[in-house]
């Protein structure tokens, strides 16, 4: 595991892109393929449930420290991470190992059936055996908080370097259900897809905003210059849900969201209609609160998202629908390189033979032989309770990821991004003793930088749970600021964008707003700086 | 009634009533005692100044025209029968420890210090005294110093590598005592070593009192691109991230302080590298030296100062903590370097 302590410290010494992957791959080349599959498994947040509570860990990991409890409190407050404060208060080892990392994965996981003596004669064992990082790293996968500072393509791009496979097979290979004792690396990088995994999805397909503020709308002529003729694209409302993918092979179904994360638990409305598509079937859409054929507001969906169970009561209140945007699979055949067209008729198909058409739809495709007339329907969609309008070339096949040229989202409220927060200071008046002022960045690479701030649009009740999570992570203070750990997604709106140089990021917004608190995103799925830079008129 | 102790803290800084004298003070007051040359520590517009003599030229150029006298390690001067002392605190050049004595009570203000003997200034003593007033910048147990040798092979490491890949190597650290320390511990038979005008300033002044630096080149206007590729510069950490830098480009930057020791520290500043190297004690360090003064009571400044008392008690100390204007070295110079540019 002294290999993957390094690699964890030198991808921490980095913060250029390319020297992080060339780190990945002298890692990758360096040890087994067991090594391999274990470490992208930790990269892409598949740790090993945790064996021992934190509870427990810190109590046991205290006793070597020699220090009082008070005192490893107010050094966990300076550190701010668990894991990192206990390996700089335990002592120095008194005895030496060199395992792999695989064996250690292995020997953590077999210790759910140990007793809590045994636990801690292990753990007290273990830690006597490493040098600070190490113990640092390995401290990581035994507490919850194993997040590593490198994006998930950052790791496809360094296998697809030593492997010779594309970038696109290897998201897809890496997404779903697997663990390094199912999928092994060799199954990774094999020539032909071996996977047994029924419930992996697709990568989803992005779609690239079209560039515009309030004060410039691009005009019809615009349009038709930067698109061509209206003619040659398939125009749909851009639904304001949860973006989904629904699975339905070998008899079991599966809902994935955008987060690669399963819900199929929480929209058992859905599960019905999904029982009844043919085996073989994989369908993108969005989930929407839904009732008496009419789409409800966001926040409404909310209010199911982060819950364990859903109580009847919810599914009567807050019911949900399935607006469907494509399929990826039909048959058990993989239609992605098929075109817009093609798969909308199968899309079409596989619809109209449902018999749960109320809860199983289809996003409607809006005719329009020009631009003003879609430039008509965009300005409709907020009655429609949608965001704008979504384009897509009628030739285009489906893509890997965010990708400019076929797939566009054209927003009534364009001027929007989704952001993580990352400091927080205390507001004034009324609610002078909450944090209700915050700061708000974009993914520069793999780094957060801060780009706009911004009082609260939220209402008392998300302030009062925002202030509360603030309160429990932060990580440093300065003054009145403190540093939040990165992990909530705002969707901010702003009036303009210009370019500014007393700016970290470069860029200053005009009129910056919360528009909403996104509980559904993960802070990886923020946008970036260079999205944002897309967005300047120049 | 209790009597009044020999030093206290009040509104200007550290003031020794018998002798009608001030430690470090803040404010200008007309007889001033001064540990060492930084910022915090000492402050223009006393009257009457003493230092040690290798503070003596970093004084004047930080301070100007001042009425300065000097003195050297072990040597005393007696105010109204209270006897000072210098002795090495092992922070920067010239720093001191100021031992005060008067009718059989002995009190000991470390001024900044640290443990290890960096090569650079004379090795920390302890002293033994009744009253200890020491520093605790880094009194929390998670910070621990690795000796010098094993962060300055990391830092002549990451030079080659830098020079290997075409870049120019940027060190920050402070200009006083740490850009001396990095300056006399870097592989010379890499490449040249250039300073930002602050440093050079400082290495000059430390020149003209007799110290031995190796030899380094000012940044200036002139300076070409091409000059700077694959050689070293160090620079304050206010340099960073302005204009300035854009000569150094293509460039890996490196930053020496003893906060680089916690990761979250480290990210926010945005260094390629972190490099863990203070001149302040550790806490290992600030423990064995309070265990080595055989001191009863403890005064603490700088840092973290209510869990380091309260820490102190637990072992059996009548530790307290005292309310300074020290601390904020590397923000104080700021302004100062800034001016300078
Ligand atoms: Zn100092
Ligand atoms: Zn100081």
């Amino acid at each position: 595991m002294k290999k993957f302590a390094q690699l964890f410290l030198s991808l921490d010494e980095t913060n250029k892109t390319n020297e992080k992957i060339k780190v990945i791959k002298e890692y990758l080349l360096s040890v087994s393929d067991a090594d391999k599959i274990n470490m992208l498994a930790l990269f892409t947040g598949r740790k090993p449930k945790r064996p021992i509570n934190a509870t427990q860990l810190k109590q046991w990991a205290l006793e070597l420290s020699e220090i009082p409890e008070w005192l490893f409190k107010e050094s966990y407050d300076v550190v701010g991470d668990l894991a990192e404060t206990l390996s700089l208060l335990l002592p120095e080892p008194q005895h030496q190992q060199d395992r792999s990392l695989s064996s250690w994965v292995e020997e953590i996981k077999s210790l759910r059936k140990l007793s809590d003596e045994g636990k801690k004669e292990w753990l007290l064992d273990s830690l006597d055996q490493m040098e600070r990082q190490e113990k640092f790293v390995f401290l990581k996968l035994l507490t919850s908080s194993f997040r590593v500072g490198v994006s998930q393509s950052l790791v496809v791009k360094a296998i697809s370097q030593i492997s010779g496979l594309e970038t696109p097979t290897l998201t897809h290979r890496i997404m779903g259900n697997w663990e390094p004792e199912t999928f092994s690396y060799q199954d990774l990088t094999a020539e032909e897809d071996g996977t047994t995994d029924i419930s992996r999805p697709y990568p989803f397909f992005l779609a690239y905003p079209i560039q515009e503020t309030s004060e410039i709308k691009k005009s019809a002529e615009e349009l038709q210059i930067a698109l061509g003729n209206a003619t040659e694209w398939q125009a749909e409302f851009k639904w304001d849900g949860i973006r989904a993918q629904l699975i339905k092979r070998a008899d079991e179904i599966f809902i994935w969201s955008r987060g690669e994360e399963l819900a199929t638990d929480k929209f058992p409305e859905l599960h019905p209609f999904m029982l009844n598509l043919p085996n073989g079937t994989v369908l993108d859409g969005e989930i929407l609160a839904f009732k008496e054929n009419q789409p409800l507001p966001f926040n409404i969906l909310q209010t199911r998202i982060g819950r364990k169970t859903i109580s009847k009561k919810m599914l009567v209140d807050n019911p949900v629908a399935f607006i469907a945007y494509d399929v990826m699979e039909f048959e058990n055949l993989d239609l992605r390189s098929k075109s817009q067209e093609d798969r909308r008729k199968v899309l079409e198909q596989i619809q109209s033979s449902s018999t749960h058409q109320e809860i199983f739809r289809i996003s409607e495709i809006i005719t329009a032989n020009d631009w003003e007339k879609l430039a008509i329907a965009r300005e409709q969609a907020r009655e429609m309770m949608a965001e704008g309008l979504m384009l897509k070339r009628k030739t285009a096949t489906y893509q890997v990821g965010r990708k400019r040229g076929d797939w566009w989202k054209w927003k009534i409220d364009p001027l929007s991004v989704d952001a993580v927060m990352i400091y927080a200071q205390k507001g004034h008046g009324r609610r002078a003793d909450l944090y209700t002022d915050y700061t708000f960045a974009v993914w520069d690479g793999d780094k957060l930088v801060p780009f706009a701030k911004a009082y609260s649009g939220l209402t008392d009740k998300e302030i009062a749970k925002v202030d509360n999570f603030i309160k429990r992570n932060t990580l440093e203070r300065f003054g009145p600021v403190r540093t939040v750990k990165p992990e909530l997604v705002f969707e901010i709106g702003f009036e303009g964008i210009n370019r500014s140089s007393r700016h970290k990021s470069g860029i200053a917004l005009r009129f910056p707003r919360i528009l909403r608190w996104r509980i559904d995103k993960k802070k990886e799925e923020a946008d970036t700086l260079e999205s944002l830079i897309l967005l300047l008129q120049e | 009634m209790s009597k009044k102790p020999l030093l206290e803290f009040n509104q200007n800084g550290i003031y020794c009533a018998a002798g009608d004298f001030y430690i470090d003070p803040w404010r200008p007051v007309n007889d001033a005692v001064i540990s060492h040359g930084h910022s915090d520590h000492a402050k223009w517009g006393h009257k009457k100044y003493l230092a040690h003599t290798l503070s003596r030229e970093i004084l004047y150029y930080r301070l100007g025209e001042i009425n300065l006298e000097t003195m050297d390690y072990g040597e005393s001067r007696v105010k109204n029968g209270v006897k000072i002392t210098f002795y090495p605190a092992g922070h920067i050049p010239g720093s001191a420890q100021i031992r005060v004595e008067y009718k059989g009570e002995i009190w000991v203000f470390s001024g900044d210090y640290k443990t290890e003997d960096d090569g650079l200034c004379a090795p920390f003593e302890p002293v033994k005294c009744h009253s200890f007033i020491s520093e605790c910048t880094f009194g929390m147990p998670v910070y621990k110093w690795a000796p010098q040798k094993e962060i300055f092979d990391g830092i002549n490491s990451w030079w080659s590598q830098n020079q290997e890949e075409g870049k120019t190597s940027v060190l920050a650290g402070y200009s006083l005592g740490k850009a001396q320390r990095i300056l006399q511990n870097l592989d010379m038979n890499l490449g040249k070593v250039y300073t930002h005008g602050v440093i050079q300033n400082s290495n000059e002044a430390l020149i003209r009192n007799g110290i031995n630096l190796y030899e380094t080149t000012r940044i200036t206007p002139e300076t070409t691109k091409e000059e700077l590729k694959g050689n070293m510069v160090i620079c304050p950490p206010s340099a960073v991230g302005t204009p300035w830098m854009r000569k150094m480009l293509p460039y890996s930057f490196g930053y020496c302080s003893g906060w680089m020791a916690i990761r979250g520290a480290k990210k926010r500043r945005a260094a390629d590298r972190g490099f863990v190297l203070s001149d302040h004690a550790d806490w290992d360090g600030l423990i064995s030296s309070i265990k080595a003064t055989e001191c009863d009571t403890v005064y603490l400044t700088h840092g973290s100062t209510a869990s380091f008392s309260r820490y102190l008690q637990g072992i059996g100390y009548d530790a307290r903590e005292s309310k300074t204007l020290y601390g904020n070295e590397e923000e104080a110079d700021l302004e100062k370097e800034g001016s300078n540019l």
